[in-house]
Protein backbone atom coordinates (compact mmCIF):
# COMPACT_ATOMS: atom_id res chain seq x y z
CA UNK A 1 0.00 0.00 0.00
CA UNK A 2 2.53 2.31 1.09
CA UNK A 3 4.99 1.81 -2.58
CA UNK A 4 2.09 2.21 -4.12
CA UNK A 5 0.96 5.52 -2.78
CA UNK A 6 4.91 6.38 -3.36
CA UNK A 7 4.68 5.37 -6.76
CA UNK A 8 1.46 7.51 -7.09
CA UNK A 9 2.60 10.77 -5.76
CA UNK A 10 5.89 10.06 -7.94
CA UNK A 11 3.63 9.62 -10.90
CA UNK A 12 2.60 13.41 -10.79
CA UNK A 13 6.31 14.68 -10.76
CA UNK A 14 7.91 15.98 -14.09
CA UNK A 15 10.69 13.53 -14.29
CA UNK A 16 7.85 10.52 -13.67
CA UNK A 17 6.99 11.63 -17.73
CA UNK A 18 10.60 10.64 -19.21
CA UNK A 19 10.79 7.68 -16.37
CA UNK A 20 7.73 6.25 -16.45
CA UNK A 21 7.78 5.61 -20.66
CA UNK A 22 11.35 4.65 -20.76
CA UNK A 23 10.83 1.76 -18.46
CA UNK A 24 7.76 0.92 -20.65
CA UNK A 25 9.53 1.00 -23.51
CA UNK A 26 12.45 -0.89 -22.75
CA UNK A 27 10.63 -3.44 -20.52
CA UNK A 28 8.44 -4.20 -23.61
CA UNK A 29 12.03 -5.10 -25.67
CA UNK A 30 12.75 -7.22 -22.95
CA UNK A 31 9.72 -9.36 -22.93
CA UNK A 32 9.71 -9.87 -26.41
CA UNK A 33 12.98 -10.61 -26.53
CA UNK A 34 12.41 -13.23 -23.53
CA UNK A 35 9.04 -14.43 -25.62
CA UNK A 36 11.29 -15.28 -28.94
CA UNK A 37 13.75 -16.74 -27.50
CA UNK A 38 11.96 -19.42 -25.12
CA UNK A 39 9.31 -20.30 -27.58
CA UNK A 40 12.52 -20.25 -30.40
CA UNK A 41 10.46 -18.10 -33.03
CA UNK A 42 12.22 -18.28 -36.07
CA UNK A 43 13.37 -14.94 -37.17
CA UNK A 44 11.35 -15.13 -40.58
CA UNK A 45 8.37 -14.96 -38.70
CA UNK A 46 9.40 -12.58 -35.62
CA UNK A 47 12.71 -11.65 -34.91
CA UNK A 48 13.96 -10.69 -31.48
CA UNK A 49 14.64 -7.17 -30.74
CA UNK A 50 18.55 -8.48 -30.60
CA UNK A 51 18.25 -9.72 -34.00
CA UNK A 52 16.69 -6.36 -35.58
CA UNK A 53 19.50 -4.49 -33.54
CA UNK A 54 22.30 -6.55 -35.40
CA UNK A 55 20.54 -6.22 -38.78
CA UNK A 56 20.35 -2.20 -37.69
CA UNK A 57 24.22 -2.39 -37.34
CA UNK A 58 24.80 -4.10 -40.79
CA UNK A 59 22.41 -2.06 -42.68
CA UNK A 60 22.88 1.01 -40.95
CA UNK A 61 24.13 3.16 -44.36
CA UNK A 62 20.94 1.63 -46.37
CA UNK A 63 19.12 2.02 -43.49
CA UNK A 64 20.25 6.14 -43.40
CA UNK A 65 20.03 6.73 -46.89
CA UNK A 66 16.46 5.34 -47.12
CA UNK A 67 15.73 7.41 -44.28
CA UNK A 68 17.03 10.74 -45.28
CA UNK A 69 14.85 10.12 -48.52
CA UNK A 70 11.28 9.38 -46.65
CA UNK A 71 12.67 12.43 -44.46
CA UNK A 72 13.32 14.87 -47.66
CA UNK A 73 9.64 13.87 -48.62
CA UNK A 74 8.11 13.94 -45.72
CA UNK A 75 8.93 17.47 -45.38
CA UNK A 76 8.78 18.83 -49.10
CA UNK A 77 5.08 17.62 -48.67
CA UNK A 78 5.13 19.12 -45.21
CA UNK A 79 6.29 22.20 -46.20
CA UNK A 80 3.86 22.39 -49.22
CA UNK A 81 0.58 21.56 -47.26
CA UNK A 82 1.37 24.10 -44.57
CA UNK A 83 1.29 27.17 -47.88
CA UNK A 84 -1.76 25.52 -49.57
CA UNK A 85 -3.26 24.69 -46.32
CA UNK A 86 -3.01 28.38 -44.52
CA UNK A 87 -4.03 30.04 -48.02
CA UNK A 88 -6.90 27.65 -48.45
CA UNK A 89 -7.65 28.26 -44.67
CA UNK A 90 -7.70 31.80 -44.77
CA UNK A 91 -9.86 32.01 -48.46
CA UNK A 92 -12.41 29.90 -46.68
CA UNK A 93 -12.45 31.46 -43.15
CA UNK A 94 -12.73 34.96 -44.40
CA UNK A 95 -15.01 35.08 -47.68
CA UNK A 96 -18.38 33.06 -47.11
CA UNK A 97 -18.51 32.40 -51.12
CA UNK A 98 -15.10 30.90 -50.94
CA UNK A 99 -16.73 28.31 -48.26
CA UNK A 100 -19.40 27.41 -50.28
CA UNK A 101 -17.79 26.88 -53.55
CA UNK A 102 -14.60 24.92 -52.19
CA UNK A 103 -15.69 23.16 -48.76
CA UNK A 104 -17.51 20.71 -49.96
CA UNK A 105 -15.01 19.98 -53.09
CA UNK A 106 -11.99 19.64 -49.78
CA UNK A 107 -14.54 17.38 -48.47
CA UNK A 108 -15.37 15.23 -51.35
CA UNK A 109 -11.66 15.14 -51.77
CA UNK A 110 -10.71 14.56 -48.53
CA UNK A 111 -12.74 11.43 -48.20
CA UNK A 112 -10.81 10.06 -51.25
CA UNK A 113 -8.14 7.29 -49.85
CA UNK A 114 -4.98 8.79 -51.10
CA UNK A 115 -2.91 5.26 -51.34
CA UNK A 116 -5.56 5.28 -54.42
CA UNK A 117 -3.95 8.40 -56.07
CA UNK A 118 -0.36 6.63 -55.93
CA UNK A 119 -0.52 5.22 -58.99
CA UNK A 120 -1.58 7.92 -60.86
CA UNK A 121 1.06 9.77 -59.55
CA UNK A 122 3.86 7.14 -60.34
CA UNK A 123 2.29 7.10 -64.37
CA UNK A 124 2.33 11.04 -64.51
CA UNK A 125 5.79 11.76 -62.68
CA UNK A 126 7.07 8.23 -62.61
CA UNK A 127 8.00 6.66 -59.82
CA UNK A 128 10.17 7.83 -57.20
CA UNK A 129 10.49 11.20 -55.20
CA UNK A 130 7.56 13.35 -56.72
CA UNK A 131 4.46 10.81 -56.08
CA UNK A 132 5.57 10.60 -52.34
CA UNK A 133 6.12 14.27 -51.87
CA UNK A 134 2.53 14.87 -53.70
CA UNK A 135 1.03 11.91 -51.10
CA UNK A 136 2.16 13.25 -48.26
CA UNK A 137 1.10 17.04 -49.32
CA UNK A 138 -2.43 15.99 -49.77
CA UNK A 139 -2.83 13.60 -46.39
CA UNK A 140 -1.49 16.88 -44.60
CA UNK A 141 -3.34 19.97 -46.15
CA UNK A 142 -6.54 19.15 -45.21
CA UNK A 143 -6.55 19.32 -41.29
CA UNK A 144 -4.02 22.63 -42.04
CA UNK A 145 -6.61 24.26 -43.80
CA UNK A 146 -9.76 23.09 -41.91
CA UNK A 147 -8.24 24.37 -38.87
CA UNK A 148 -7.43 27.67 -40.01
CA UNK A 149 -10.37 28.47 -41.09
CA UNK A 150 -11.78 27.19 -37.92
CA UNK A 151 -9.39 29.55 -35.90
CA UNK A 152 -11.04 32.03 -37.99
CA UNK A 153 -14.80 31.43 -37.77
CA UNK A 154 -13.68 31.35 -33.71
CA UNK A 155 -12.58 35.02 -33.18
CA UNK A 156 -15.22 36.92 -30.34
CA UNK A 157 -16.99 39.08 -32.16
CA UNK A 158 -16.60 41.52 -29.19
CA UNK A 159 -12.61 41.23 -30.08
CA UNK A 160 -13.09 43.00 -33.36
CA UNK A 161 -16.29 45.29 -32.14
CA UNK A 162 -12.80 46.92 -29.85
CA UNK A 163 -10.51 47.11 -32.59
CA UNK A 164 -13.77 48.28 -35.09
CA UNK A 165 -14.36 51.17 -31.96
CA UNK A 166 -11.03 52.01 -32.74
CA UNK A 167 -11.09 52.88 -35.88
CA UNK A 168 -8.97 49.86 -37.02
CA UNK A 169 -8.72 49.03 -40.78
CA UNK A 170 -9.13 44.98 -41.68
CA UNK A 171 -6.13 44.55 -42.11
CA UNK A 172 -5.09 45.96 -38.80
CA UNK A 173 -8.17 43.58 -37.33
CA UNK A 174 -6.58 40.32 -38.96
CA UNK A 175 -2.73 41.63 -38.05
CA UNK A 176 -3.56 42.28 -34.06
CA UNK A 177 -6.57 39.77 -33.69
CA UNK A 178 -6.81 36.86 -36.57
CA UNK A 179 -3.71 36.07 -37.01
CA UNK A 180 -2.18 35.59 -33.29
CA UNK A 181 -6.08 34.03 -32.53
CA UNK A 182 -5.28 31.23 -35.62
CA UNK A 183 -1.88 30.78 -34.68
CA UNK A 184 -2.68 27.84 -31.61
CA UNK A 185 -5.32 26.32 -34.66
CA UNK A 186 -2.43 26.58 -36.64
CA UNK A 187 -0.04 24.61 -34.47
CA UNK A 188 -2.41 21.97 -33.21
CA UNK A 189 -2.85 20.84 -36.89
CA UNK A 190 0.65 20.96 -37.41
CA UNK A 191 1.15 18.11 -35.03
CA UNK A 192 -1.08 16.16 -36.77
CA UNK A 193 -0.39 17.23 -40.43
CA UNK A 194 3.43 16.32 -40.09
CA UNK A 195 2.32 12.78 -38.76
CA UNK A 196 -0.13 12.53 -41.78
CA UNK A 197 2.90 13.83 -44.13
CA UNK A 198 4.68 11.24 -43.07
CA UNK A 199 2.29 7.98 -43.83
CA UNK A 200 1.72 9.82 -46.51
CA UNK A 201 5.49 9.44 -47.83
CA UNK A 202 5.81 5.67 -46.65
CA UNK A 203 2.89 4.62 -48.50
CA UNK A 204 3.43 5.93 -51.57
CA UNK A 205 7.10 4.31 -51.31
CA UNK A 206 5.53 1.08 -50.84
CA UNK A 207 3.52 1.57 -53.82
CA UNK A 208 5.84 3.30 -55.77
CA UNK A 209 8.82 3.94 -55.52
CA UNK A 210 12.93 2.61 -55.25
CA UNK A 211 13.92 4.92 -52.68
CA UNK A 212 13.06 5.23 -48.69
CA UNK A 213 12.39 3.40 -45.68
CA UNK A 214 9.03 2.37 -47.06
CA UNK A 215 10.67 0.67 -50.29
CA UNK A 216 13.32 -0.39 -48.14
CA UNK A 217 10.55 -2.60 -45.67
CA UNK A 218 8.70 -4.06 -49.00
CA UNK A 219 11.89 -5.38 -50.37
CA UNK A 220 13.31 -6.39 -47.09
CA UNK A 221 10.08 -8.24 -46.63
CA UNK A 222 10.39 -9.69 -50.37
CA UNK A 223 13.94 -10.83 -49.50
CA UNK A 224 12.55 -13.02 -46.50
CA UNK A 225 14.74 -10.28 -44.82
CA UNK A 226 12.15 -9.89 -41.44
CA UNK A 227 15.07 -8.31 -39.34
CA UNK A 228 15.54 -5.85 -41.97
CA UNK A 229 12.19 -5.08 -42.67
CA UNK A 230 11.77 -4.33 -38.97
CA UNK A 231 14.58 -2.57 -38.47
CA UNK A 232 13.03 0.28 -41.32
CA UNK A 233 10.12 -0.20 -39.13
CA UNK A 234 12.13 1.22 -35.88
CA UNK A 235 13.35 4.00 -37.79
CA UNK A 236 10.25 4.80 -39.19
CA UNK A 237 8.82 4.84 -35.39
CA UNK A 238 11.75 6.96 -34.13
CA UNK A 239 11.32 9.14 -37.06
CA UNK A 240 7.13 9.85 -36.58
CA UNK A 241 7.97 10.63 -32.78
CA UNK A 242 10.74 13.12 -33.19
CA UNK A 243 9.03 14.96 -35.84
CA UNK A 244 5.67 14.93 -33.95
CA UNK A 245 7.93 15.51 -30.64
CA UNK A 246 9.23 18.59 -32.40
CA UNK A 247 6.13 20.65 -33.71
CA UNK A 248 4.72 19.55 -29.73
CA UNK A 249 7.81 21.37 -28.36
CA UNK A 250 7.65 24.22 -30.66
CA UNK A 251 3.90 25.24 -30.14
CA UNK A 252 4.64 24.66 -26.10
CA UNK A 253 7.31 27.34 -26.25
CA UNK A 254 5.96 29.70 -29.33
CA UNK A 255 2.31 29.88 -27.97
CA UNK A 256 3.03 30.23 -24.44
CA UNK A 257 0.06 32.48 -23.84
CA UNK A 258 -2.59 29.44 -24.58
CA UNK A 259 -2.09 27.16 -21.94
CA UNK B 1 -10.60 66.49 -4.63
CA UNK B 2 -11.72 68.85 -2.21
CA UNK B 3 -11.94 71.31 -5.03
CA UNK B 4 -13.65 69.18 -7.55
CA UNK B 5 -16.25 68.52 -4.79
CA UNK B 6 -17.27 72.36 -4.65
CA UNK B 7 -17.72 72.23 -8.53
CA UNK B 8 -20.09 69.58 -8.58
CA UNK B 9 -22.32 70.60 -5.96
CA UNK B 10 -22.46 74.27 -7.28
CA UNK B 11 -25.38 74.83 -9.75
CA UNK B 12 -24.94 73.52 -13.15
CA UNK B 13 -23.39 75.76 -16.07
CA UNK B 14 -25.15 74.29 -19.36
CA UNK B 15 -22.28 72.50 -21.09
CA UNK B 16 -22.14 71.95 -24.87
CA UNK B 17 -24.63 68.97 -26.57
CA UNK B 18 -21.85 66.25 -27.94
CA UNK B 19 -24.91 63.74 -28.45
CA UNK B 20 -28.30 63.91 -29.72
CA UNK B 21 -30.67 60.90 -30.27
CA UNK B 22 -33.47 62.12 -32.95
CA UNK B 23 -36.29 59.64 -33.05
CA UNK B 24 -34.38 56.81 -32.88
CA UNK B 25 -35.88 53.45 -33.47
CA UNK B 26 -35.16 49.65 -34.13
CA UNK B 27 -37.03 46.68 -35.50
CA UNK B 28 -36.79 43.25 -36.57
CA UNK B 29 -38.36 40.80 -38.68
CA UNK B 30 -39.73 37.73 -36.66
CA UNK B 31 -41.04 34.89 -38.40
CA UNK B 32 -41.73 37.42 -40.96
CA UNK B 33 -43.89 40.20 -39.41
CA UNK B 34 -41.80 43.31 -38.28
CA UNK B 35 -41.63 43.19 -34.16
CA UNK B 36 -40.60 46.82 -32.69
CA UNK B 37 -38.02 46.38 -30.24
CA UNK B 38 -37.20 50.57 -29.93
CA UNK B 39 -39.78 52.51 -30.14
CA UNK B 40 -39.17 56.08 -30.23
CA UNK B 41 -36.51 57.78 -28.79
CA UNK B 42 -35.24 61.67 -28.55
CA UNK B 43 -32.61 63.07 -25.50
CA UNK B 44 -29.76 65.22 -25.51
CA UNK B 45 -26.45 63.77 -23.99
CA UNK B 46 -23.90 66.96 -22.95
CA UNK B 47 -20.10 66.87 -22.90
CA UNK B 48 -18.32 65.31 -19.82
CA UNK B 49 -22.05 63.98 -18.77
CA UNK B 50 -22.02 60.12 -17.33
CA UNK B 51 -25.36 58.87 -18.48
CA UNK B 52 -27.16 55.73 -17.76
CA UNK B 53 -29.50 53.28 -19.61
CA UNK B 54 -31.50 50.77 -17.36
CA UNK B 55 -34.59 48.58 -18.19
CA UNK B 56 -35.95 44.88 -18.61
CA UNK B 57 -33.62 42.78 -20.37
CA UNK B 58 -34.34 42.63 -24.05
CA UNK B 59 -35.93 46.18 -24.23
CA UNK B 60 -32.57 47.16 -26.53
CA UNK B 61 -30.57 48.48 -24.15
CA UNK B 62 -27.31 46.93 -25.64
CA UNK B 63 -28.66 48.44 -29.19
CA UNK B 64 -28.38 51.47 -28.01
CA UNK B 65 -24.72 51.34 -27.26
CA UNK B 66 -24.07 49.71 -30.87
CA UNK B 67 -25.65 52.47 -32.43
CA UNK B 68 -23.66 55.47 -30.79
CA UNK B 69 -20.90 53.34 -31.03
CA UNK B 70 -21.44 53.26 -35.01
CA UNK B 71 -20.92 49.83 -34.75
CA UNK B 72 -24.61 49.23 -35.87
CA UNK B 73 -25.80 52.58 -37.01
CA UNK B 74 -29.53 53.33 -36.24
CA UNK B 75 -31.66 51.84 -38.53
CA UNK B 76 -34.87 54.36 -37.86
CA UNK B 77 -34.27 58.17 -37.33
CA UNK B 78 -30.17 59.21 -36.44
CA UNK B 79 -27.41 59.58 -33.77
CA UNK B 80 -25.40 62.82 -34.22
CA UNK B 81 -22.52 63.10 -32.50
CA UNK B 82 -21.38 66.69 -32.76
CA UNK B 83 -23.75 67.52 -35.29
CA UNK B 84 -22.51 64.93 -37.87
CA UNK B 85 -24.61 61.86 -38.30
CA UNK B 86 -23.40 58.60 -36.87
CA UNK B 87 -23.27 55.89 -40.41
CA UNK B 88 -19.89 54.43 -39.55
CA UNK B 89 -17.66 52.91 -36.66
CA UNK B 90 -16.54 56.29 -34.77
CA UNK B 91 -13.35 56.67 -34.31
CA UNK B 92 -11.57 57.10 -30.53
CA UNK B 93 -14.53 56.10 -28.32
CA UNK B 94 -13.67 53.90 -25.72
CA UNK B 95 -15.82 50.55 -25.52
CA UNK B 96 -15.52 47.91 -22.82
CA UNK B 97 -18.05 44.89 -22.58
CA UNK B 98 -19.68 42.45 -19.73
CA UNK B 99 -17.43 40.25 -21.20
CA UNK B 100 -13.57 41.63 -20.82
CA UNK B 101 -12.42 40.35 -24.07
CA UNK B 102 -8.37 40.78 -22.96
CA UNK B 103 -6.48 39.14 -26.06
CA UNK B 104 -4.69 36.30 -24.44
CA UNK B 105 -1.57 36.63 -26.69
CA UNK B 106 -0.73 39.80 -24.86
CA UNK B 107 -0.11 40.57 -21.02
CA UNK B 108 -1.88 43.10 -19.02
CA UNK B 109 0.26 46.03 -20.35
CA UNK B 110 0.18 45.42 -24.08
CA UNK B 111 -3.68 44.58 -23.80
CA UNK B 112 -4.43 48.54 -22.37
CA UNK B 113 -1.78 49.72 -25.43
CA UNK B 114 -3.77 48.23 -27.79
CA UNK B 115 -5.60 51.45 -28.76
CA UNK B 116 -2.39 52.94 -29.01
CA UNK B 117 -1.06 50.68 -31.72
CA UNK B 118 -4.55 52.04 -33.84
CA UNK B 119 -5.21 55.40 -32.90
CA UNK B 120 -4.17 58.36 -34.15
CA UNK B 121 -1.97 60.22 -33.01
CA UNK B 122 -0.32 57.88 -30.75
CA UNK B 123 -0.02 55.18 -33.51
CA UNK B 124 2.58 57.63 -34.71
CA UNK B 125 4.44 58.53 -31.25
CA UNK B 126 4.84 55.26 -30.38
CA UNK B 127 7.18 54.12 -32.86
CA UNK B 128 9.20 56.65 -31.49
CA UNK B 129 11.01 54.84 -29.07
CA UNK B 130 11.14 57.61 -26.36
CA UNK B 131 7.83 58.83 -27.08
CA UNK B 132 6.58 55.12 -26.21
CA UNK B 133 8.34 54.65 -23.35
CA UNK B 134 6.28 57.94 -22.20
CA UNK B 135 3.17 56.24 -23.27
CA UNK B 136 3.90 53.17 -21.33
CA UNK B 137 5.03 55.03 -17.93
CA UNK B 138 1.00 56.40 -18.64
CA UNK B 139 -0.34 53.13 -18.82
CA UNK B 140 1.79 51.65 -15.99
CA UNK B 141 0.34 54.52 -13.91
CA UNK B 142 -3.22 54.30 -15.36
CA UNK B 143 -3.16 50.10 -14.37
CA UNK B 144 -1.40 51.75 -10.82
CA UNK B 145 -4.65 53.27 -10.16
CA UNK B 146 -6.84 50.27 -10.63
CA UNK B 147 -4.68 48.32 -8.05
CA UNK B 148 -3.10 46.16 -10.95
CA UNK B 149 0.66 47.60 -10.98
CA UNK B 150 2.32 44.46 -9.94
CA UNK B 151 -0.13 42.39 -12.71
CA UNK B 152 1.27 44.28 -15.72
CA UNK B 153 3.28 41.34 -16.92
CA UNK B 154 1.06 38.54 -16.15
CA UNK B 155 -1.67 37.23 -19.26
CA UNK B 156 -5.36 37.55 -18.69
CA UNK B 157 -5.46 33.47 -17.38
CA UNK B 158 -3.56 34.50 -14.68
CA UNK B 159 -5.90 37.71 -13.42
CA UNK B 160 -9.34 37.15 -11.72
CA UNK B 161 -12.53 38.26 -13.09
CA UNK B 162 -12.09 41.80 -11.60
CA UNK B 163 -9.04 42.38 -12.61
CA UNK B 164 -9.64 41.66 -16.51
CA UNK B 165 -12.19 44.03 -15.85
CA UNK B 166 -10.16 46.36 -14.60
CA UNK B 167 -7.59 46.08 -17.02
CA UNK B 168 -10.38 46.28 -19.80
CA UNK B 169 -11.51 49.82 -18.10
CA UNK B 170 -7.87 50.80 -18.88
CA UNK B 171 -7.84 49.67 -22.35
CA UNK B 172 -11.79 51.71 -22.42
CA UNK B 173 -9.54 54.85 -21.81
CA UNK B 174 -5.76 54.91 -22.55
CA UNK B 175 -6.41 56.94 -25.54
CA UNK B 176 -8.60 59.58 -23.80
CA UNK B 177 -11.19 59.16 -26.08
CA UNK B 178 -14.08 61.73 -25.92
CA UNK B 179 -16.95 59.02 -25.51
CA UNK B 180 -16.97 56.31 -23.24
CA UNK B 181 -19.56 52.99 -23.85
CA UNK B 182 -19.65 50.72 -20.99
CA UNK B 183 -22.08 47.88 -21.79
CA UNK B 184 -22.84 45.84 -18.42
CA UNK B 185 -19.30 45.98 -17.43
CA UNK B 186 -19.65 44.76 -13.68
CA UNK B 187 -22.23 41.88 -14.56
CA UNK B 188 -20.40 38.83 -14.01
CA UNK B 189 -18.81 40.35 -10.49
CA UNK B 190 -19.74 39.35 -7.25
CA UNK B 191 -21.60 42.19 -5.39
CA UNK B 192 -18.69 43.67 -3.55
CA UNK B 193 -16.15 43.61 -5.78
CA UNK B 194 -18.65 45.49 -8.23
CA UNK B 195 -19.17 47.89 -5.47
CA UNK B 196 -15.62 48.17 -5.50
CA UNK B 197 -15.28 48.80 -8.99
CA UNK B 198 -18.19 51.64 -9.13
CA UNK B 199 -15.71 53.73 -7.03
CA UNK B 200 -12.84 53.23 -9.07
CA UNK B 201 -14.95 53.89 -12.10
CA UNK B 202 -15.53 57.29 -10.95
CA UNK B 203 -12.11 58.47 -9.75
CA UNK B 204 -11.41 57.45 -13.37
CA UNK B 205 -14.11 58.93 -15.12
CA UNK B 206 -14.00 62.14 -12.63
CA UNK B 207 -9.98 62.21 -13.86
CA UNK B 208 -10.42 61.91 -17.54
CA UNK B 209 -14.06 64.10 -17.65
CA UNK B 210 -15.45 62.31 -20.76
CA UNK B 211 -18.78 61.96 -22.03
CA UNK B 212 -19.72 58.25 -20.20
CA UNK B 213 -22.82 55.85 -21.43
CA UNK B 214 -22.92 53.24 -19.59
CA UNK B 215 -26.16 50.41 -19.93
CA UNK B 216 -27.07 48.38 -16.80
CA UNK B 217 -29.79 46.61 -14.77
CA UNK B 218 -28.72 47.58 -11.75
CA UNK B 219 -30.33 50.51 -10.47
CA UNK B 220 -28.00 51.73 -7.59
CA UNK B 221 -24.78 51.26 -10.36
CA UNK B 222 -26.63 53.72 -12.03
CA UNK B 223 -27.28 56.09 -9.60
CA UNK B 224 -23.85 55.76 -7.81
CA UNK B 225 -22.11 56.31 -11.35
CA UNK B 226 -24.40 58.88 -13.31
CA UNK B 227 -26.04 62.50 -14.13
CA UNK B 228 -28.70 61.34 -15.86
CA UNK B 229 -30.27 57.56 -15.53
CA UNK B 230 -33.01 57.08 -18.48
CA UNK B 231 -35.14 54.37 -17.62
CA UNK B 232 -36.73 52.17 -20.63
CA UNK B 233 -39.49 50.33 -20.66
CA UNK B 234 -40.77 46.81 -22.31
CA UNK B 235 -40.78 46.19 -25.79
CA UNK B 236 -41.14 48.17 -27.72
CA UNK B 237 -39.55 50.18 -25.62
CA UNK B 238 -39.04 54.04 -25.52
CA UNK B 239 -38.02 56.70 -22.63
CA UNK B 240 -40.10 56.21 -19.51
CA UNK B 241 -38.83 58.46 -16.81
CA UNK B 242 -35.47 59.86 -16.63
CA UNK B 243 -33.79 61.36 -13.06
CA UNK B 244 -31.46 63.67 -12.87
CA UNK B 245 -29.00 62.60 -9.82
CA UNK B 246 -27.37 65.00 -7.89
CA UNK B 247 -25.78 62.93 -5.14
CA UNK B 248 -22.43 64.32 -3.92
CA UNK B 249 -19.06 63.37 -5.74
CA UNK B 250 -16.50 61.94 -5.12
CA UNK B 251 -18.60 59.30 -3.31
CA UNK B 252 -17.26 56.31 -1.39
CA UNK B 253 -19.42 53.39 -0.80
CA UNK B 254 -20.73 54.60 2.57
CA UNK B 255 -23.01 56.95 -0.28
CA UNK B 256 -24.45 53.66 -0.42
CA UNK B 257 -26.12 53.21 2.83
CA UNK B 258 -27.25 56.75 2.81
CA UNK B 259 -31.23 57.86 2.57
CA UNK B 260 -30.67 60.40 -0.08
CA UNK B 261 -29.15 57.27 -2.36
CA UNK B 262 -31.72 55.01 -1.47
CA UNK B 263 -34.54 57.83 -2.02
CA UNK B 264 -33.38 58.00 -5.56
CA UNK B 265 -32.99 53.92 -5.92
CA UNK B 266 -36.64 53.58 -4.72
CA UNK B 267 -38.19 56.15 -6.83
CA UNK B 268 -36.41 54.13 -9.97
CA UNK B 269 -37.46 51.26 -8.89
CA UNK B 270 -41.53 52.09 -8.64
CA UNK B 271 -41.31 53.38 -12.46
CA UNK B 272 -39.72 50.00 -13.67
CA UNK B 273 -42.10 48.43 -12.00
CA UNK B 274 -45.50 50.55 -13.20
CA UNK B 275 -44.29 49.84 -16.70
Amino acid sequence: MDTLDRLEKFSRTKAASIVFPTVATVLLFVVWEIVVQVLKIPAYNLPAPSAIWQSTIAQSQALWENSMQTLLTTLAGFVLAIAAGVILGFMIGYSRLAYIVLYPLLVGFNTIPKVALVPLFALWFGVGTVPAILTAFLLAFFPIAVNVALGLDTVEPEMKDVMRSLGASQFEIFQKIGFPHVMPYIFASLKVAISLAFVGAVISETVASNKGIGYLIVTASSNFDVPLGFAGLMVLAIMGTALYGFFAAAEKYLIYWAR
Amino acid sequence: MVQSETVDSAPKIEKPVILEFDHIGLAYQVDGSPRRIIDDISLNIAEGEFVSFVGPSGCGKTSILRMVSGLSPAPLGEIRVRGNKITQPLKNIGIAFQNPVLMPWRNTLDNVMLPLEVVEPYKQEIRNASRKAIHTRAAEELLATVGLKDFAKQYPWQLSGGMRQRASLCRALIHKPEILLLDEPFGALDAFTREEMWVMLQELWMHNRCTCILITHDLREAVFLSDTVYVMGPRPSSIVYKVDVNLPRPSTSDLLLSDEFNHVVADLRRHIHRN
